[in-house]
């Protein structure tokens, strides 16, 4: 018996970027495999940033080191080629509300999208997973009541 | 040693957030988006993260020390509770709410978006009464 398909997502062709996607997403995953082969840690940047609150025996500078490597990345990029677009549309309300959720979340979760998304994936990490795809449907959620219940 | 290997990672870690795309948040929201026009560019983004991590965490869980010869800090955690769960679960909603998650919102502050900052800045703030809660229970 034939029925028709439904089609549940409708793909936004003009801004899917597969390419540059993929391309970046290999990167991210070299920076990981780096971190790990060499200095053999995760990284996941929610508990980088979170252990500069815990300082220990020995000190905190890989942290550091590692958050200064994020924070000159935009400059190194804009000198070979200019920055993609950045648009935010959240106001400073919505931005502090975010932020604090986000900051919250991710230490009681022990991870974000970095540590348990890439790195814990990469691990076959059976925690990694649950928490993947408890932040990954709890931002669909989100952004569904967000942008179609509330708007 | 250590601390090049620690800024290098940061470094490609950031320029593939920028070349992903993924440090736009309107981007992102586009991924989370599902019933509006989606973005499916965040799925590969982690496939090719993924692809490369696959391979190098399966040397490194072989190994007890780094090839710096630092030991190797693996996550030994293995129980799936309530907090991970809430904290997931948490983490999604301020993620849903603004498209920013930590490693995009640090490229955000480098590049000087005063939005950014404000994001990092309820961040950190997050992050430190997360550390009050924990102390004053224990």
């Amino acid at each position: 018996m034939h029925s028709t398909v439904e089609v549940i997502v409708t793909i936004d062709w003009n801004n899917f970027t597969p390419l540059t996607a993929l391309s970046g997403g290999i990167l991210i995953g070299l920076a990981a495999a780096i971190f790990a082969l060499f200095n053999g840690r995760i990284a996941g940047i929610s508990g980088i940033i979170g252990g500069l609150f815990r300082p220990k025996a020995g000190g905190t500078t890989w942290q550091v080191a590692f958050i200064i490597g994020l924070l000159v990345a935009p400059w190194l990029f804009q000198a070979v080629a200019p920055m993609p677009d950045v648009r935010i549309d959240a106001g400073t309300g919505t931005l502090i509300l975010a932020g604090l959720l986000v900051g919250v979340g991710t230490r009681y979760g022990a991870g974000c999208t970095s540590g348990h998304g890439v790195c814990g994936l990469s691990r076959l990490s059976p925690r990694s997973v649950v928490a993947t795809v408890c932040f990954m449907l709890a931002g669909f959620v989100t952004v569904f009541v967000i942008r179609h219940l509330l708007a | 040693m250590n601390l090049v290997f620690s800024l290098l990672s940061g470094l490609i870690f950031g320029l593939g957030l920028i070349v992903s795309g993924m440090t736009n948040p309107a981007k992102v929201l586009g991924f989370l988006d599902l019933s509006g026009l989606w973005d499916p560019s965040l799925t590969l983004v982690l496939i090719g993260a993924i692809a490369v991590g696959l391979v190098a965490f399966t040397v490194v869980k072989k190994r007890s020390v780094s090839l710096l010869g630092l030991p190797v800090h693996l996550p030994t955690a293995k129980q799936i509770d309530r907090r991970l769960i809430a904290g997931g679960v948490t983490f999604g909603v301020g993620w849903g709410l603004a498209g920013i998650c930590p490693g995009p919102a640090l490229v955000l502050v480098g590049s000087g978006d005063s939005q950014g900052l404000i994001f990092v800045g309820a961040m950190l703030a997050g992050m430190g009464i997360f550390e009050l809660l924990e102390r004053r229970k224990s």
